[in-house]
């Protein structure tokens, strides 16, 4: 037998107080060693609950039902907890999400690492230690016998990966499981990361199972891929054949939702954001309340104007200003956004371009430098009518729509709430109306007014945010990494709504991430940042065919490959 | 993986109903006993005047010739008054009911005023920053070092000596709920100012800045209503304090005068009685001191436990 791991008729259920959820059912899995097999799909899907059956570390209330899980032949269901543990630490190793918090922050790297090699391999204090440094050179850390004595906090992001890698291979372990391992991370270190686990897997032979929603990690690492589709495998096959050719409808919506960054297309084919209740019937601007008040000044006029933008954060506070330490988070940026068009600022984390977006809206001051939204300046007293009526041109939507609604208030309240503030209507009937015409145009349907935010998933939480952003009659709106935190299908549904609503209104955006994919889909011009300046600022297509700067082209090469997709 | 239906109920009183923080009381005997035991002695605070047998206060059915008399149970009492008599003949049930009545009355309202207080300033601070969030949470820091109960007794005795001697006893209980409630209002500040402080930076606050919304009315709306539920826990839980809190500056003498005695005052009138051989007039208004104090806490935890979402 050449499995290293069989799973068969496996189903995973919690019991809830509202009744029994099925998170996995009937799924029938195999690893071969030198393997890396991908578990795609969407969240709730059911992928991480089954990489925690395998090690058994089901959260409470999850148990399995029913099914079988063989390792190397041996059945692992029915095992005691201390049994379990040996397995999990020596034959079955784990790599989390977030390196941030799988490292103890109190113990040096060294001193995690030999603690783990001493309890699963039984070696002794001297031998351990040479293990250890050697694992961290296996895993492509300089200097290791150095960074033994380091701390986590003093390790990069990815660095800490690797180092989560090397604890996860401490006890030499067959099978890998590597829930999201990437997803916490920049590009550039995400293909490194990816190419490490790569390597390693080939290098040992080891069976790899790589949980993922990122079909671009699926691309460029896994040999075979199982999609996921609630609870239940939809399709598994050889990455070329799924990718390339999908059978199952969903792998066919999931792939058509991914966003190329090869190529251009007008708009997400095959996805579609009109829910239950909701008509979307068109809304004659001309007309409607939307479209009042919403003279085009003349095109000459950029919506946006943004000159010499400086604006340091204080790192560490000290009484004499020498001292201090500063983060120069946006410096010296100049940029203008024309009426009309899709703007984009692309950049790896902390390269200031949610900054950039916080400073336009107002939410921060800048040090020096100039904001004019359609020519009038907005820095200075707030309380001056002008500025406040510049403002109200301008609204915002957030990366997180967990947290960018009050959970207090129902939707009618907070689509209402700008429309009531600033009395836009003459009465409370209309206003209804309004909000009603609001919800429907992001298509979610007026029905949805009376119901509270937890009642609704990511995607159509962030479609109230852009209802709420839509009710002050904006033309400009900008968007902070609107659908980072959503799923590729929801994603194309957000940014087919965005194109929608520019295209209607004829809205100004200014369109922030991370991700080039996105980017190239969504925007007309890009500036690419790093460490709080813009580096290169071309059109869309010239910027993707031809980038000038040594930073674009180092993102642009980091895109995962997806020339599998049809 | 929580593909749960969302419910359909969208009136308040059926999403009260359908709550996991109903379902987790309806679980919890300790806490349907201690909000069940609350519940008597606030109806029975209530209701005073109609559950009980005579009016302490009306001297026309006080005779001192009933004075110190035991428990009707016990050798020689008087089947008049079943939980006996005090020093100056009011039957103790009466005065433990209306004692009740007053220990509630001045706990409430002391709660009150350092919730709204600290609630206030909490917001504001968390909100605001700077030099006012400084000095503020100074000022709390400097309060919270000396005990709650000493300085209601500092404040108390200022307050007093303010008054003019023939109206102090009648604004008596006015002064100990300030004094309670000034002494009580840092915990509130503190709690509120680190719930503002997480919520603050929430998006939905920025996109309320973003809206043009001022100040007061995104602290109002938007921050007031979600960081309430610590509060709400530390109200409770601060009830049972300001209740011991009135009845140690009444036996201190220091609280609510003898003429309308509540609890505290009871048990240190009873006090002086004690190694005389009547313990009655001091022991039963203890006993439903500790019993109200006891549930109070014990529906305080389990409220802290039932809203925290970590220990569900």
């Amino acid at each position: 037998m050449t499995e290293l791991l069989k799973i068969t008729d496996l189903n995973v259920e919690f019991v809830a107080r509202r009744g029994t959820i099925k998170a996995a059912q009937d799924i029938n899995l195999t690893v071969a060693p030198g393997e890396v097999l991908g578990l795609v799909g969407e969240s709730g899907a059911g992928k991480s609950t089954i990489g925690n059956a395998i090690v058994d570390l089901l959260e409470h209330p999850g148990r399995v039902a029913g099914g079988s899980i063989l390792f190397q032949g041996e059945e692992l269901r029915g095992k005691t907890e201390a049994e379990m543990r040996s397995i999990r630490g020596d034959r079955i190793g784990m790599i989390f999400q977030d390196p941030q918090t799988a490292l103890n922050p109190l113990m040096t790297i060294g001193d995690q690492l030999i603690e783990t090699i001493i309890k699963t391999r039984g070696y002794d204090q001297k031998r351990a230690y040479e293990c250890a440094i050697e694992l961290l050179e296996g895993v492509g850390i300089d200097n290791a016998e150095v960074r033994l004595k380091a701390y986590p906090h003093q390790f990069s992001g990815g660095m800490r990966q690797r180092v989560v890698i090397a604890l996860a291979l401490a006890g030499k372990p067959e099978l890998v499981i590597a829930d999201e391992p990437t997803t916490a991370l920049d590009v550039s270190i995400q293909a490194q990361i990816l190419d490490l686990i790569k390597q390693l897997c080939e290098e040992r032979q080891l069976g790899v199972i790589i949980v993922t929603h990122d079909i671009g990690v699926i691309a460029s690492i896994a040999t075979r891929v199982a999609v996921m589709y609630r609870g239940k495998i939809v399709e598994t096959g050889k990455v070329a054949q799924i990718l390339g050719d999908p059978q199952h409808e969903y792998t066919k919506a999931l792939i058509s939702a991914v966003p190329r960054a090869d190529k251009k297309y007008h708009r997400f084919e095959a996805v579609d954001y009109i829910e239950g209740g909701a008509t979307r019937k068109p809304i004659d601007i001309a007309t409607h309340w939307l479209g009042k008040s919403r003279h085009q000044s003349d095109d000459q006029t950029p919506a946006v104007s943004v000159k010499n933008l400086d604006l340091s954060f204080t790192l560490q506070n000290a009484l004499l200003k020498k001292n201090r330490k500063m983060l120069r988070a946006v410096n010296d940026v100049n940029f203008d956004i024309k009426q009309g068009e899709t703007f984009g600022i692309v950049g790896e984390s902390g390269s200031g371009k949610s900054t950039i977006a916080r400073l336009i809206s107002g939410l921060y001051t800048p040090d020096n430098g100039e904001i004019s939204i359609q020519g009038q300046s907005v820095l200075g007293n707030q309380r001056d009518a002008n500025i406040k009526a510049a403002r109200r041109k301008l609204q915002m939507i957030f990366q997180d729509p967990y947290s960018s609604l009050n959970s207090r208030l129902n939707v009618m309240n907070i689509v209402a709430e700008p429309i009531r503030f600033y009395k836009l209507t003459s009465s409370e009937a209309e206003t209804r109306q309004i909000v009603g015409d609001l919800l429907d145009h992001v298509g979610l349907g007026a029905s949805v007014a009376n119901r509270f935010p937890h009642e609704f998933s990511g995607g159509q939480r962030q479609r109230i945010s852009i209802a709420r952003a839509l009710a002050t009659r904006p033309q400009i709106l900008i968007c902070d990494e609107p659908t980072s935190a959503l799923d590729v299908s929801i994603q194309a549904q957000i940014l087919n709504l965005l194109k929608d609503l520019q295209e209607d209104l004829g809205l100004t955006m200014l369109f922030i991430s991370h991700d080039l994919p996105v980017i190239r889909q969504t925007c007309d011009r890009i500036a690419v940042m790093r460490s709080g300046q813009i580096c290169e600022l071309a059109e869309t297509e010239e910027l993707f065919n031809n980038p000038q700067h040594e930073y674009s082209q180092h993102l642009l090469g980091l895109m995962p490959k997806l020339d599998l997709l049809g | 993986m929580t593909n749960l239906t969302p419910s359909q109920n969208t009136t308040r009183f059926a999403r009260f109903m359908d709550s996991d923080v109903l379902h987790s009381f309806l679980r919890s005997p300790s806490a349907m006993i201690a909000a069940f035991i609350t519940l008597i002695f606030i109806l029975a605070a209530l209701f005073a005047p109609l559950l009980a047998p005579y009016n302490p206060f009306d001297p026309s059915q006080i005779s001192l010739w009933d004075g110190k008399l035991p428990p009707s149970f016990a050798e020689g009492g008087d089947e008049r008054f079943f939980l006996g008599t005090d020093n100056q003949g009011r039957d103790m049930l009466s005065t433990i009911l209306y004692g009740g009545r007053l220990s509630i009355i001045v706990g409430l309202a002391a709660v009150f005023l350092g919730m709204f207080l600290g609630v206030t300033l909490g917001i504001v601070s968390g909100y605001l920053g700077g030099t006012f969030d400084a000095v503020i949470m100074r000022i709390a820091d400097v309060q919270l070092t000396i005990p709650g109960i000493l300085l209601a007794i500092l404040i108390n005795g200022i307050g007093r000596a303010f008054l003019p001697v023939d109206i102090r006893d009648e604004f008596a209980i006015y002064v100990v709920i300030i004094a309670i409630g000034l002494s009580d209002w840092p915990q509130f500040a503190r709690i509120t100012r680190g719930a503002t402080l997480v919520e603050a930076n929430k998006e939905y606050i920025a996109s309320a800045r973003v809206i043009g919304l001022p100040s007061w009315l995104i602290m109002m709306r938007h921050l007031l209503p979600n960081v309430l539920r610590p509060v709400l826990v530390l109200a409770t839980l601060g009830l049972a304090t300001a209740i011991i809190s009135e009845a140690t500056l009444s036996f201190l003498g220091q609280g609510i005068p003898p003429t309308t005695p509540s609890l505290g005052t009871l048990i240190r009138v009873g006090n002086e009685f004690l190694f005389s051989g009547l313990w009655w007039i001091t022991l039963f208004p203890a006993i439903a001191l500790v019993i109200l104090v006891f549930s109070v806490n014990l529906f305080g935890d389990w409220l802290r436990d039932a809203l925290n979402p970590k220990l569900r």
